[in-house]
């Protein structure tokens, strides 16, 4: 059994459904990359397994998503603490604009982490594990906004995971960043899975063919085919996948 | 036009109340109804009176942005508040000043104060405040938001870490444009701080402000000089706040564009 458990899961925006009777099993520690031409739904479904879908006004779902085996649409579940554990890296690199240091240790603050031994050493390692460190570790006090575009998405990275999460979703992470700079955060996922499950949405279809485990192939918020990535890429099943990876359409 | 016209003002201002201003003037109290001496207690009087009424009016101007546009979503609650603030905005001064004689000095009995006063000011103020909050409020990058909720933040905590902060140089600004407009006030102040010359004690002691100070010196013909004097420094007071809020909307400017 996965980590993230989806099963029959339908959602819509008003009157608008975005995502229909999807059901799919995420494993551990791999990375599940989803692809699809845009607006069929691959955010919308990225979004309903942290619950930042909540937000959107009119939005309603059905259907049943597991994640360590809690049901997260459940009355009663911990939102606070379920955002803790499945993290969300925007597409565009959005520090706040504070401190490097603040926007690392953001996390523990609203989690009510106070000792500053705590905080400084999930300040390291969080850096660390993100390959900051070195270059940032005697300028911490800097304002966030003055990175370049790749240190800012890696620095968002280390935000999540400076709050020990389980999950990493990454919606589009280097749609805004240059080729050398996403061939960077691509190796950094592939470093960072050895610890997180990773589910990241994609319009890049090479790029789900270099760093996912798994793929699923989403058309107008149809999952039509999920399975093991070179599976996907050499033999799919089913037509509609054939044409998208072909580049017959798409 | 409206430069030149600028210009002529503050240097006619200038040129009639310079030769006036020193050192003493600045320092001792009025003497013979202001024909004598100098502004040193309608200095102190209008910076009493501008801090409190801001004292007052920030924190509800500041808490009515928060609601507007974190709280509730647009409907005719919000349209009722805004509507009420704007209309708030469109009262003559010298409204308020009778208003603010009516309730506060004689209805609750707090004589002609600071206190009374600066209520007065407060509720002037009070359109500002909720406007350029609400602007710089909203000019915050909803995306914080969502990160902030992505990280398992509560709304609270999202508003006062992250949006607050991203705020602050737009709320600055508006916090500074009523200051300029508080000290320039005249026709209200008169109904409620009353025009003391001595030095105030506390809250409830009547005070007069420099603008009031002025106005009575030229009204009553007591001293031009002095009355150039105080509007001279008036002048250079009101500048000064533009100056300061002009720096901070550049520096709000780089940050984010």
């Amino acid at each position: 059994m996965g980590i993230i458990e989806v099963s029959d899961l339908s959602f819509f925006y008003g009157k608008f459904q975005a995502l229909k009777n999807v059901t799919l099993s995420i494993e551990k520690q791999k990375i599940t990359a989803l692809i699809g031409p845009s607006g069929c739904g691959k955010t919308t479904f990225l979004r309903t397994l942290n619950r930042m879908n909540d937000l959107v006004e009119g939005a309603c779902c059905q259907g049943q998503v597991l994640i360590d085996g809690l049901d997260i649409y459940q009355k009663g579940v911990d939102l606070l603490e379920l955002r803790r554990k499945v993290g969300l890296v925007f597409q565009r690199p959005n520090p706040f604009p504070l401190s490097i240091f603040d926007n690392v240790t953001y996390g523990l603050r609203v989690h009510g982490v106070q000792d500053r031994d705590v905080i400084q050493e999930r300040l390291r390692w969080s850096l660390e594990s993100v390959r900051l460190w070195k270059e940032l570790k005697d300028s911490l006090d800097r304002n966030a906004l003055s990175l370049t575009g790749e240190q800012q998405q890696r620095l968002c990275i280390a935000r999540l995971i400076a709050v020990e999460p389980e999950i990493l979703l990454m919606d589009e992470p280097c749609s805004a960043l240059d080729l050398f700079a996403t061939e960077k955060i691509e190796d950094l996922m592939r470093e960072l899975k050895k610890q997180y499950t990773i589910v990241i949405v994609t319009h890049n279809m090479q790029q789900a063919a270099r760093v996912s485990d798994f793929t699923g192939y989403f058309l107008l918020g149809e999952l039509v085919e999920f399975g093991e990535t070179t599976q996907i890429f050499t033999a799919p099943t089913d037509r509609r996948t054939e044409d998208y990876i072909t580049g017959r359409f798409g | 036009m409206t430069i030149a016209v600028l210009f002529f003002i503050i240097f006619f201002i200038l040129k009639k109340g310079l030769p006036v201003l020193s050192f003493k003037f600045l320092t001792t109290n009025p003497g013979e109804m202001g024909k004598t001496g100098g502004i040193f207690s309608t200095i102190i009087g209008t910076i009493a009176l501008t801090v409190t009424a801001v004292l007052i009016a920030a924190p509800l101007g500041i808490g009515s942005a928060i609601y507007l546009t974190e709280y509730t979503r647009e409907n005719w609650v919000t349209r009722v508040i805004r509507f009420g603030a704007e209309c708030l905005a469109g009262i003559p001064s010298i409204i308020f000043g009778l208003f603010g004689f009516i309730l506060f000095v004689t209805k609750l009995k707090f004589g002609w104060s600071i206190l009374s006063g600066s209520l007065t000011l407060a509720f002037m103020i009070l359109p500002t405040l909720i406007r350029t909050s609400e602007e710089a409020i909203r000019a915050v990058p909803y995306v914080y938001r969502e990160v902030s909720y992505s990280l398992g933040s509560t709304k609270w905590q999202t508003v006062t870490k992250v949006v607050l902060p991203s705020a602050m140089p737009g709320i600055v600004t508006g916090i500074i444009l009523s200051v300029g407009r508080s000290i320039g006030e005249t026709a209200s102040v008169i109904f409620t701080a009353g025009s003391a010359l001595r030095l105030p004690t506390s809250i409830f002691s009547s005070s007069r402000t420099m603008s009031v100070h002025f106005y009575i010196l030229a009204r009553e013909g007591i001293s031009m000089s002095n009355a150039y004097g105080t509007a001279a420094i008036l002048i250079l007071a009101i500048l000064a706040v533009n100056l300061v809020t002009y720096a901070i909307m550049h520096r709000f400017m780089r940050k984010y564009c």
